[in-house]
């Protein structure tokens, strides 16, 4: 079932990384499976520890299922000055979920990250692709409300 | 840049700008100007980010340069009815003066004192169109340098204009040049350091998405030099935008046959890909960068080799920041006496700042080297937001030094910052006001480092972690006598052996704060006191009794019924049940609850009463 996304690159090592951010993106719960796991390791021949190990070193990959909608709530200095915390608070009492922690739902999944490169208008957090910036607990929360809803265009 | 329309609508596309709306700005243009017949006449064009985030969405109208600020859709129908149609521009939706509205985006305060070399592009064209980018002179460099110039000339321009390297360590970028051309391991490789993870940094951000045939015009100015034949742009995958707008670049120079074999019919050829990280701060350190592209663990290399000598596949390899690339073809095109006649002795050009924190313009600024960071932050900055008093500022990230008022007149220059205890880093500019607690600050910082220490060396993994628990400590109550001696033995010995930048840099946000606050540090240890009331367990909440006029709201607001009173004999807190959530702060409608500094006397006895057991 990895075949049709293996085939789009040549079995060389050096493509592990891009290949695991091609599976995780296809994958309904946003993460790297250990069968995904098996299947890169077959198709690249390097060791299932290898890409376990590269697997745990970047915090963008989950090796435990996730929700559909990825909140990253950047948590570095320029944002916490601004108030970050209060959105933790907010964010995580609404959905009753701590840091990466998925909603029972499996809709959503709250992380705290590094810096999104949006200082400018902090706070930040990125929902999925997307950048929501100079949040406000009550914005946060109408944002969150609408993608649940499947309203895709929040911005 | 069209030429048969009557109108050019510069929309800022950054991304502060987009998540403040701006797509939908654009919409609504549209939307607009086919209503009332004009759609043939307007040009909207897409730019990279402009500069002032605070402002957005912004965007600039030719012919006349007008610059309109935080713009909302509901101002689009003035804007199309008054500006485009009847040629009235909108005056309330302008930067407004002392005693003037500012219409021309050149006359705003913010861009003024701005000069623009890596950024000169960033809000002027469509960063999805190369042949905008060349109508600007892009290309030109990479044309005069391959066909007119050798390697060799090309290097010793590079040294002459005094480049140092943008991404923090400020190594003459010549130099490094000179070290990969000498090597005559083939192939070699040159890579962009796009890997931009400094909080309060997104200059590299911007420029890959506003002006990304820039950056690869450096490269390939870059690899001409050192003679290498294959190039990686290295971006961190938080930036989704930028490796769309890079790979778009590289397709569009490809078809232009700016890359591929025998480019310009020379013996010189060469192509280049995007690699993606996948969030780890310690990629953005060279060697660790280099295991990420060859889809490792992205762990440091101790140095030597260095990457010059043996880097990706252990060939010799060029690793140069954004930034740094971004220079390359202004300064090829306008030569190096032009740029080395900005800046300082030791400090040539210009050089990108991200303004952020409690300041009143946040946002990217372009200025020579050399000003005063009192320039910076007051003049440019615009001083602090919300009128408060300025108390600190954070250079360089959580590699660099926090500095203070005193520290103000110092210019910004490589040396200048090093020897204040801060350093330039990639450019950050982290400002705040004196409601903020230095040792939280501190701890902050500290805590990202932690939590992005690689883990490969002791020094970093354990010394850091250990800096953290002593500093949680102080915050909260159960600072010792020493600990601040404790910090600086551990930080400085942590500076000395950590294996790379991360770790040997970590502890300046603590040591530079206990250089410049020790007396914040020592209210939190010896006094049992936060003095800003920032720290939950180092401050408590009293009700004013001459103000409280016993309306019992506090009272009925508090979640653990921790306020008692009556109206005659007014409200006090039992201050051992209180939890400090502020609720009652907020709701009192004469402002008789503060925080005041330092533990309650109750709270104080029994902490000394389990200290004493």
């Amino acid at each position: 079932m990895y075949e049709n996304i293996l085939n789009k690159y040549q079995p060389d090592k050096d493509n592990l990384i891009y290949i695991l951010h091609d599976i995780q993106d296809n994958d309904s719960q946003n993460y790297v499976s250990e069968e995904a796991i098996n299947a890169v390791s077959d198709y690249l021949d390097i060791s299932q520890s290898h890409i376990y190990g590269v697997l745990t070193f970047y915090s963008m990959f989950s090796v435990k299922p996730r929700g559909k909608n990825i909140i990253r709530l950047c948590d570095s200095p320029p944002c916490f000055l601004k108030g970050s915390s209060k959105l933790y608070k907010k964010i995580s009492k609404m959905l009753n979920v701590k840091n990466g922690q998925t909603t029972k739902d499996g809709k959503f999944t709250l992380e705290l990250v590094a810096c999104l490169g949006v200082c400018g208008n902090a706070p930040v957090a990125m929902i999925n692709n997307d950048i929501y910036a100079d949040l406000t607990e009550e914005k946060i929360e109408k944002i969150i409300k609408k993608i649940d809803k499947g309203d895709d265009n929040v911005s | 840049m069209s030429q048969n329309k009557r109108m050019d609508v510069l929309l800022c596309c950054g991304s502060g700008c987009i998540s403040a709306g701006a797509k939908k700005l654009k919409e609504k243009i549209i939307e607009l100007s086919k209503k009332h017949n004009i759609e043939n006449e307007i040009n909207i064009i897409e730019t990279g980010c402009m500069g002032p985030c605070n402002l957005g969405p912004v965007m600039t109208i030719y012919p006349e340069g007008v610059f309109y600020q935080k713009v909302k859709v509901e101002d689009i129908q003035e804007i199309v009815e008054e500006h485009f149609i009847k040629g009235r521009p909108v005056k309330r939706l302008m930067s407004q003066g002392d005693n003037k509205v500012i219409s021309e985006k050149k006359e705003v305060p913010f861009f003024q004192n701005q000069v623009k070399v890596a950024l000169e592009n960033c809000g002027y064209l469509n960063p999805e169109k190369i042949e905008e980018y060349i109508a600007l002179d892009g290309y030109e460099a990479l044309v005069t340098s391959i066909l007119e110039k050798t390697p060799e000339e090309v290097i010793q321009e590079i040294k002459d204009s005094g480049l140092r390297g943008r991404g923090g360590g400020g190594f003459p970028t010549g130099v490094k040049w000179g070290f990969v051309q000498a090597n005559k391991n083939k192939p070699k490789y040159v890579v962009c350091n796009a890997d931009e993870g400094d909080p309060g940094a997104f200059m590299d951000r911007s420029l890959l998405e506003g002006d990304p045939h820039r950056v690869l015009e450096g490269m390939l100015i870059a690899a001409y030099a050192v003679g290498a034949s294959k190039g990686f742009f290295y971006i961190r995958a938080e930036y989704p935008l930028a490796v769309v707008r890079i790979k778009n670049a590289i397709e569009q120079a490809r078809e232009s046959g700016l890359l591929g074999e025998n480019i310009f019919g020379t013996d010189f050829s060469f192509d280049a890909e995007v690699r993606m990280g996948a969030g780890a701060f310690v990629c953005g350190e060279e060697t660790a960068l280099i295991n990420s592209i060859m889809g490792m663990r992205g762990q440091p290399n101790p140095k030597p080799p260095y990457p010059a000598n043996s880097g990706a596949w252990q060939k010799p390899t060029l690793v140069n920041n954004v930034e740094t690339l971004a220079n390359l073809p202004t300064i090829m095109r306008k030569g190096a006496k032009w740029f080395s006649s900005m800046g300082t002795e030791t400090s040539k050009g210009t050089k990108v700042f991200a303004l952020t924190g409690d300041i009143k313009n946040t946002g990217l600024v372009e200025v020579p080297m050399g000003i005063s960071l009192n320039d910076l932050i007051f003049n440019i900055g615009g001083g602090m937001a919300e009128g408060k008093k300025f108390k600190g500022v954070q250079l360089g990230g959580p590699s660099g030094g926090c500095l203070t008022a005193e520290d103000l007149q110092t210019q910004i220059d490589y040396e200048s910052l090093k020897a204040k205890g801060a350093m330039m880093g990639s450019g950050g500019v982290i400002v705040m006001d004196d409601t903020k607690c230095m040792v939280n600050v501190a701890k902050f910082f500290l805590e990202f480092t932690v939590d992005e220490s690689c883990g490969k060396c002791v020094p970093c993994r354990v010394g850091l972690k250990q800096m953290y628990n002593i500093l949680d400590n102080i915050t909260k109550g159960k600072g010792k006598k020493g600990d601040i001696e404790r910090l600086i033995t551990l930080g400085e010995s942590i500076q000395k052996l950590s294996l790379c930048g991360l770790g040997q840099s970590a502890p300046n946000p603590v040591l530079s704060t206990i250089k410049n606050f020790r007396e914040e540090y020592e209210a939190h240890i010896n006094d049992k006191m936060c003095p800003t009331c920032v720290c939950t367990d180092l401050y408590h909440i009293e009700i004013d009794k001459d103000k409280c006029i016993g309306c019992s709201l506090c009272s009925r607001k508090c979640p653990v019924t921790c306020i008692t009173g009556s109206r005659t004999e007014k409200y006090t807190i039992a201050q051992v049940d209180c939890i400090k959530c502020g609720n009652c702060i907020e709701v009192c409608p004469v402002s008789a609850i503060d925080k005041i500094p330092g533990m309650s006397s109750e709270v104080l006895n029994i902490a000394n009463n389990i200290e004493e057991d």
